[in-house]
């Protein structure tokens, strides 16, 4: 890269940097819920991308009714809309961990495929109900814009923004299992089931807490990922192979090994992306993983339980 | 005593309606020899989009364009005195799917003529299909050419005809000698790709200096905005489809990419993607097209203000809903010339047939099946609507451009 | 003969269900509906193949691949590759710069056949590669995988990821592979035009004879100690291997020969739909695969078929008249299967008599003569054909 100045090609190091950190914190963000969901009953949630676009399309909802009835909330009804977009993806997941997933806890698989045709309906009732095509949320303009350090060298507001959410999204959900009553039983019904329910701990409860747990942080998810991607039936969709890639690449019930992978993926997926074309540093991309979890199958940090 | 008085009725009605098809329609056995689903009153037609999966983003204004053209020609007196009957069938996004239900309109239905199909792959799927059924399709997708076929109208422009005269002007209005070409990774972008690099190297004599191609759907460009930032070209040429539109406009806002300091023409962004993009994350940007909802003219006024009334206020129309608007119409005038309708004389009729009524001003079909049309430069607004700074004379279609390959 | 049979079904009620099945496919279709259906439910048939694999495999083995597409798309590639070269003769594309090669080819200004095409000139070794490639594939990657133990979820994700490696890279290299539209205009075998009415008609009868062949072959291995020892692993893994039997290697076997049927159902479905391309193997239609079997039955390989007649045919019917409300169909469906029939539709039969409760009793016992056996396996889930702790047991290693 003779051709390129020394300033250049550090502006370019650096915002280099900040796409892997941001592509880090999506990946985060994205497999966040999932794991939870997986470490604690081994549910692997093929309708996790749903619950994303639900989180999307109430960002879209908030978004219109603002415009409508509230113009000069206009600059901040996102935040609130985030908040709103966790509370009825949890609503959701209560919802379905009641009517399907608990009678399923035995048969991990079939839950697999169970969600999936969950997945199903969900993108078909978007469809029906918000319309085929896609919608934009009208974002707030202090989120859209970039910090310009120099010429040059600009970092993207949007990505700050992820970026902070995923982080605080991590402290949270990890104050709140090492930190409370609830995550202390959450973590002994993962360690034994049996003898949790024998000290009086309700199991079932502690799942269904954890599922809506794991879909509102989903809905979380979607409602950030407006702000750099498209709100639209099957917008979700397009981030669960990814989903489920980090989270079994970070090991089962460890939320350190989801941070690691998500971390991992994203710089190997934003260097290489640099360095190759687009589809061939996804597809290498792919590959790394594959090939590291035929070595490591585990995972990065396996879970240390044993038995149920 | 009623029974009588309402046999009477009904002899009087089939009578006067028998005087009134005589006079007006020719017998359905001269008009359709081929055994069609053509009857004394009715022609029935197939339409073949996905109305379900990922794709129903951007076929359904394909479908309620069509059906609308079909409804003012049955208010209008139908074709050849019959009216169009149509039967929908839904390829659900998915190729095989498409191949099964043109075979069944085609073989079970007898369809007069079938208008559907958005994509390259659900076309090459069901052409084949098409030529050995001896079925017509008009196809409404601006698309890469490379294709003819005489069972075959295509209604969108073929790569060179959006291409070339959106270049030329860029390259005179903005003296821009480098450029960036990114596209999602499938046919049509590719061979747009590959022309518009010959025209830039071999015609304006400028560089493209860099060329990228990413997966259908992928959502993070990131480096690919570092990248951009590093070449600095003076324009960025853009073909990129789908959901990944939506990430790649609002990323390159975040990064600081916005008209004001680049220059960015793209030959994938209708009044229907702006939807889902957002007007505010394209304002300055250009769009090359044949077709733009602002055109001001009056076809256009009438048209969409006959779709606006149709399907809402908030409903807009892109390029290829128009384009599939004109399907019908072209069927139409082709059927009315060829006075038949099979599919050998419409085929053999359909060239040299002219459209003044055609929203996009005038149009006129090439014996290769392609469309004369003109090609337009707009630039899109926060509205979600485009400028029209520039109209190019009437381009013949060329979908096998020799020096482009 | 009836030695032959009695090892290849167990009880008579099969041998029935095997005869109706025979009997609706090759007399009542054929005779009944039109070429253009009799086409559509060949098509439905090559689906057929990949069930049968996935009996084997995770109904009888417990092990569910979520990229059986894969193997299908490999058979189905090498096959449409002979065929594409051979409508590419220098006649009939002697429009393009370099005649003589396929026509996706010539647009990516390829100006000379790629050498992994050449053997593909070849119809013998086409159908040798149309076995061998996704069974080799499969061994491949199941070696890789099974010998560190990976099993259940991890197994299915990582399958899921290698479908969408493969699509990417067939969209990604299009000059080789056709890309996204795929590799279209297939129009003759050896000099026979496969899109005539009568081609059509004899490839349903080749291919739903091959069919049985399977399903046969498929029956005599699930009733030899080969199948017991499946069923063994799924239930009680560590115990099988404790007794001295290589379980990676058992079960890679069963994965290359699933994967090797799954490719057969491809080249089949090729030459009956006349093209091939990458929307045929990617995540969606891997997993409608999985669908069709447990719909059917996952534990019996005449249901798994019937499966996939059945909700191919709604598929075609009910999204002709309300293609909204059939994928919420489909959905429940699958939902419905998963929770409430987990042995499927055929499972469901086998319910009917049981909740009659004493007449269930006389039933079997008339069935079964004295000292027999005891019942196979199709008739009951096992205690805990899923909830087996196998996957749990590959967290802990």
């Amino acid at each position: 890269m003779g051709e390129y100045t020394n300033e250049e090609l550090q502006s370019i190091l650096i915002m280099q940097g900040f796409s892997g950190l941001s592509l880090f914190s999506v990946l985060l963000l994205m497999g966040l819920g999932l794991a939870l969901i997986f470490g604690q009953m081994g549910v692997i949630n093929m309708a996790h991308g749903e619950f994303m676009a639900l989180g999307a399309y109430t960002v879209y909802y908030c978004s219109t009714l603002t415009e409508k009835f509230a113009p000069a909330f206009g600059p901040y009804y996102f935040v609130a809309a985030i908040a709103l977009a966790f509370v009825i993806s949890a609503l959701l997941g209560a919802l379905v961990e009641w009517l399907m997933i608990r009678h399923l806890y035995r048969r991990p698989l079939d839950t697999l495929l169970a969600t999936w045709g969950l997945s199903l309906i969900l993108q078909q009732s978007y469809r029906s109900l918000f319309g085929a095509r896609e919608v934009t949320p009208t974002l707030p303009e202090w989120l859209m814009g970039s910090f310009a350090i120099k010429e040059g060298l600009d970092i993207p507001i949007n990505g700050v923004f992820v970026l902070g959410l995923s982080i605080i999204v991590t402290a949270f959900l990890i104050l709140f299992l090492f930190r409370s009553g609830f995550g202390l039983r959450l973590r002994a019904t993962v360690q034994n089931r049996r003898m949790s329910g024998a000290v009086g701990i309700n199991t079932g409860k502690v799942d269904r807490l954890a599922f809506a747990l794991g879909c509102g942080i989903a809905g979380i998810a979607g409602a950030a990922f407006t702000t750099i991607g498209s709100t639209g039936p099957d917008s979700g969709s397009r981030y669960i192979v990814d989903a489920f890639l980090v989270v079994v690449s970070g090991g089962t019930a460890s939320l350190l090994g989801c941070l690691a992978s998500a971390f991992g993926i994203a710089q190997a997926q934003s260097i290489l992306e640099f360095f190759l074309d687009g589809t061939k540093g996804k597809v290498a991309t792919l590959l790394v993983i594959v090939l590291a979890l035929m070595i490591r199958p585990q995972g990065l940090f396996p879970s240390k339980v044993r038995g149920h | 005593m009623k029974i009588n008085k309402l046999s009477q009725f009904i002899k009087l009605a089939c009578l006067a309606a028998a005087t009134a098809t005589a006079q007006a329609k020719p017998p359905t056995a001269e008009v359709n020899t081929t055994g069609l689903a053509v009857t004394d009153d009715t022609v029935t037609v197939g339409q073949l989009h996905s109305a379900t999966g990922t794709m129903a983003i951007s076929e359904t204004g394909s479908i309620q364009a069509e059906q609308l053209a079909i409804d003012q020609i049955n208010a209008a007196g139908g074709v050849l005195g019959r009216q169009i009957k149509v039967i929908k069938e839904d390829g659900a996004s998915d190729w095989p799917t498409f191949a099964e239900k043109a075979k069944k309109l085609l073989v079970s239905d007898k369809v007069g003529t079938v208008f559907g199909c958005w994509t390259s792959a659900s076309r090459k799927a069901v052409l084949p299909i098409f030529e050995k059924e001896k079925g017509m399709l008009y196809y409404p997708t601006f698309y890469e050419g490379l294709e003819q076929s005489k069972n075959v109208i295509y209604t969108g422009q073929e790569a060179t005809q959006q291409i070339i005269a959106g270049l030329d002007w860029i390259a005179k209005e903005k003296d821009a000698k480098t450029f960036y070409l990114i596209g999602s990774d499938y046919i049509w972008p590719r061979t747009s790709a590959k022309i518009a690099r010959k025209h830039i190297e071999n015609v304006l004599k400028g560089k493209v200096v860099g060329e990228e191609f990413y997966a259908l759907g992928h959502t993070q460009f990131g480096s690919l905005i570092n990248k951009i930032k590093l070449r600095k070209p003076d324009v960025i040429y853009a073909i990129v489809v789908g959901g990944s539109n939506v990430s790649f406009y609002k990323q390159l806002k975040a990064a600081g990419i916005t008209s004001d300091k680049q220059t960015l023409l793209t030959i994938s962004v209708t009044e229907d993607e702006v939807l889902g993009i957002g007007g505010e994350n394209l304002v300055g940007f250009y769009s090359s097209m044949k077709y733009f909802q602002s055109l001001d003219n009056p076809n256009n006024a009438a048209f969409v203000k006959a779709f606006k009334d149709k399907y809402g206020a908030d409903s807009v129309i892109g390029d290829v809903t128009q384009a599939a608007y004109l399907g019908p119409w072209l069927w139409k005038a082709a059927v009315e010339k060829a006075n038949s309708f099979d599919i050998e004389k419409i085929a053999a009729a359909s060239p040299d047939i002219e459209l003044s009524t055609a929203p996009e001003g005038y149009v006129k079909i090439h014996p290769n099946h392609h469309l004369w049309s003109k090609t337009r430069i707009g630039q899109w607004g926060a509205n979600g609507q485009a400028k029209v700074l520039y109209e190019s004379e009437l381009i013949e279609p060329d979908p096998f451009p020799k020096g482009y390959q | 003969m009836p030695l032959l049979l009695r090892t290849v079904f167990k009880t008579r009620g099969e041998a029935i269900a095997f005869g109706a099945l025979l009997l609706l496919i090759l007399v009542i279709f054929p005779i009944f509906l039109p070429v253009f259906r009799l086409n559509l439910v060949g098509k439905y048939l090559t689906f057929g193949f990949v069930a049968v694999g996935l009996v084997l495999l995770w109904g009888r083995c417990g092990i569910l691949s979520l990229g059986q597409g894969v193997f299908f798309g490999l058979g189905g590639y090498c096959m449409a590759m002979f065929l594409k070269l051979e409508a590419s003769d220098p006649v009939t594309t002697s429009i393009q710069s370099t005649p003589g090669i396929p026509d996706f080819m010539d647009w990516n200004q390829l100006t000379a056949l790629p050498t992994f095409w050449e053997p593909f000139k070849s119809l013998p070794f086409t159908i040798f590669a149309v076995f061998f490639v996704p069974a080799a594939v499969a061994f491949i990657i199941g070696w890789a995988l099974f010998k560190r133990r990976v099993g259940g979820v991890y197994f299915a994700i990582i399958t899921q990821a290698i479908a969408l490696i493969l699509s990417l890279g067939i969209d990604g290299n299009q000059g080789y592979t056709g890309g996204r539209n795929g590799i279209t205009d297939l129009r003759t075998l050896n000099g026979w035009d496969i899109r005539s009415e009568n081609a059509q008609c004899i490839l349903y009868f080749v291919s739903c004879s091959l069919l049985f062949i399977v399903v046969l072959g498929s029956k005599y291995i699930i009733n030899t100690r080969l199948g017991r020892v499946l069923v063994a692993i799924r239930d009680r893994e560590d115990r099988v291997r404790f007794s001295g039997y290589n379980v990676a290697m058992i079960r890679t076997f069963v994965f290359a020969f699933a994967a090797m049927l799954s490719g057969l159902g491809g080249a089949l479905f090729v030459l009956q739909v006349g093209f091939m391309s990458p929307s045929i193997i990617g995540i969606i239609p891997s997993i409608e695969m999985v669908i069709f079997t447990a719909v059917g039955g996952r534990l019996s390989v005449i249901g798994a078929i019937l499966g996939c007649l059945i909700v191919n045919w709604g598929k075609t019917t009910f999204s002709e008249a309300y293609p909204d409300l059939w994928l919420y169909l489909m959905g429940g469906t699958f939902i419905a299967v998963v929770m409430f029939f987990p042995n499927g539709l055929v499972g469901l039969l086998d319910k009917i008599p049981t909740q009659k409760g004493r007449y269930s009793q006389l039933i079997a016992r008339l069935r079964k003569p004295p000292g027999s056996p005891s019942p196979d396996e199709d008739e009951a889930l096992p205690a805990d054909g899923t909830n087996n702790p196998s996957i749990r047991s590959n967290e802990h290693q």
